[in-house]
């Protein structure tokens, strides 16, 4: 069971080449938009025909320009979740889940698996509604049960949550994860959020301007991005560049202050990061002064935008963020960043 | 009263409507995905009769079928004669109906959205289920719309059908070209009478026009 992915594609003054192979699980595509990523996901599934490279799912070769292999969508088995689902507007639930059974000649089995379906994806009292009775939460289930019964080699979700209010979304996050559990085959799911993508996806591809930057297991993305723009696309808030100075000693020039860290500085660095949570006036260990120019207040926590003693003029202002219970007695004078908090990065590596 | 003009009047018109509603559809879907400088031209080829005056547009008609030009002599061998007949009046209406349909449908299509297309590829539907099932359902009001006006446009038709087919009674005469005929020989008693007629059949159509028009905008606002 595997996907194995390599195209290459030019649109104007875009540049798409990507390779990459999947490994089980869910992959996910992060990127801010159009970087890509769902360009990427309509050349696997055939609506959008690269320029050259290849495409093989299973041992099946879906677009091979060498071969001259192209298979059309319908002969590709791979399910596409759409944005906004896509379902068809003139025919019910059911009528919907319907057509995708349409391969199977058999009356009754054609039933069953829609009503197994129905179970499923708890569609039971919807069947008879149109796609404009439902909400997004049962439009985004019958579009899978759709898709599901169709059953594909392989499930792309295409940014699956962007059309949800934000207070379902997470809620739907947990029903999804419980979803892609039972599906057997691969699951590719393109992005913008860091949320989204560290809830469901085992493995994280970060994409800039047509590129795949690095593919990690999403804990090791997150601990350790390694460019500038996967720390960015993973959520850090403050990123300067930075010199080496020592085995595990760096500069930062425009913040006026030099870090000790715990990882070994390697000559190519260009930058580092610190995640607005990882600042501590408790921490010893890079001890610096600041002075506090802002604050965000939120329910459950606060940021606070503050500068170095020593830091240039005209840089941007950092961010630290902190649980309310955790800030009493007026402000700090100093903050503290412990060494393995100090993310050390690297321009993108050569090739990618 | 010699119903002869209704009778004609009709058939040219439903003939002609379902001879457009079906080449609107084909040249809508299909100059949707050509190359944008060929839809340019094919779109301003295709929509010309709707600016032309009519009669210029019979003019053009007959310098290609008239008895005298090539296409017009090789078709006379056949028994095929668009001068002077019946259904040279099919031939005028389609011509002029053309472009309403065309840019209605044409407008329907564009404004479906592709990805239930694409959704329906990727689940193994064919091209031509996704037409049928999807796509036009999706544009049914438009089209609907743009074919009763093409209707409508075809059973009104006077300038292209005059010079084409000219007036005959019982033979090739048509309301519209009726009206004028009667008028002209002081028969006002007689003209009035076609003019109700045709106010009544032109009133009707447009009804169906404005509740498909409502029923499309209740549509699109769900």
């Amino acid at each position: 069971m595997s996907l194995y992915v390599d195209v290459e594609k030019r649109l104007g003054d875009f540049h798409l080449k990507i390779q990459f192979e999947t490994q089980g699980g869910v992959l996910g595509l992060l990127g801010a938009s159009g970087c890509g990523k769902s360009y990427t996901l309509k050349c696997i599934a055939g609506i959008e025909t690269p320029d050259r490279g290849k495409i093989v799912l299973d041992g099946v070769t879906l677009y091979d320009s060498a071969a001259k292999i192209d298979l059309k969508p319908q002969k590709r088995q791979v399910g596409y979740l759409f944005q906004h689902y896509a379902l068809f507007p003139n025919m019910t639930v059911r009528q919907n889940i319907l057509c995708a059974l349409r391969g199977e000649k058999d009356r009754a089995r054609r039933q069953a698996a829609l009503e197994a379906m129905l179970d499923v994806m708890q569609l039971r009292g919807l069947e008879n509604h149109r796609p404009h009775q439902l909400s997004g939460g049962q439009a985004q289930r019958a579009a899978l049960a759709r898709i599901w019964v169709s059953k594909p080699r392989l499930l792309m979700l295409d940014e699956p949550f962007s059309a949800l209010d934000s207070h379902l979304r997470e809620k739907l996050q947990i029903q999804m994860q419980e979803m892609l559990a039972q599906f057997p085959g691969e699951t590719l799911m393109v992005t913008h959020s860091r949320d989204e993508a560290y809830r469901l996806c085992r493995r994280i591809g970060v994409m800039e301007e047509g590129r795949l930057l690095a593919v990690k297991d999403t804990k090791a993305l997150f601990a350790d991005p390694g460019t500038s723009c996967a720390a960015a696309l993973t959520g850090c808030k403050n990123i300067a560049p930075a010199v080496k100075r020592g085995s595990h000693q760096v500069e930062v020039p425009q913040w006026g202050l030099s870090l000790t860290t715990a990882k070994a500085v390697e000559d190519g660095i260009t930058a580092v990061g610190i995640r607005a949570h990882y600042f501590n006036p408790k921490t010893p260990s890079n001890m610096n002064r600041v002075a506090f120019t802002g604050v965000m207040e939120e329910p459950f926590e606060t940021t606070y935008c503050f500068r170095w003693a020593n830091q240039q003029p005209g840089t941007e202002d950092l961010w630290w963020r902190v649980p309310k219970d955790r800030v009493g007695g007026g402000l700090p004078q100093e903050l503290g960043i412990a060494p393995a908090n100090v993310l050390l990065l690297y321009d993108n590596p050569a090739g990618a | 009263m010699d119903l002869y003009p209704l009778f004609n009047s009709l058939r040219i018109a439903a003939i002609s409507s379902v001879i457009v509603f079906f080449g609107g559809i084909f040249f809508a879907y299909y100059a949707a995905r050509l190359p944008r400088w060929v839809k340019g031209l094919l779109d301003v080829a295709l929509t010309l009769p709707m600016v032309l005056p009519p009669t210029v547009c019979g003019y053009f008609l007959l310098l290609v079928f008239g008895l005298k030009r090539p296409l017009g002599q090789f078709l006379a061998q056949w028994g095929i004669k668009f001068v002077m007949t019946w259904y040279g009046g099919i031939l005028a209406a389609v011509v002029v109906a053309f472009p309403l349909m065309y840019r209605t449908a044409r407008g329907a299509f564009e404004s479906f959205d592709e990805t239930l297309a694409y959704a329906g590829r990727t689940l193994g539907l064919s091209d031509s289920y996704i037409f049928w099932r999807v796509r036009m359902p999706a544009c049914r009001q438009g089209i609907l719309a743009g074919a009763v006006l093409a209707f409508a446009r075809a059973l009104g038709e006077y300038g292209a059908t005059s010079m084409l087919i000219g007036y005959t009674p019982g033979r090739t005469a048509t309301i519209a070209t009726t009206v004028y005929q009667l008028w002209r020989t002081n028969d006002e008693g007689g003209a009035m009478a076609w003019v109700l007629i045709n106010l009544a059949i032109s009133a009707a159509v447009l009804l169906v026009v404005n509740m498909l028009e409502r029923k499309q905008k209740r549509a699109v606002k769900a």
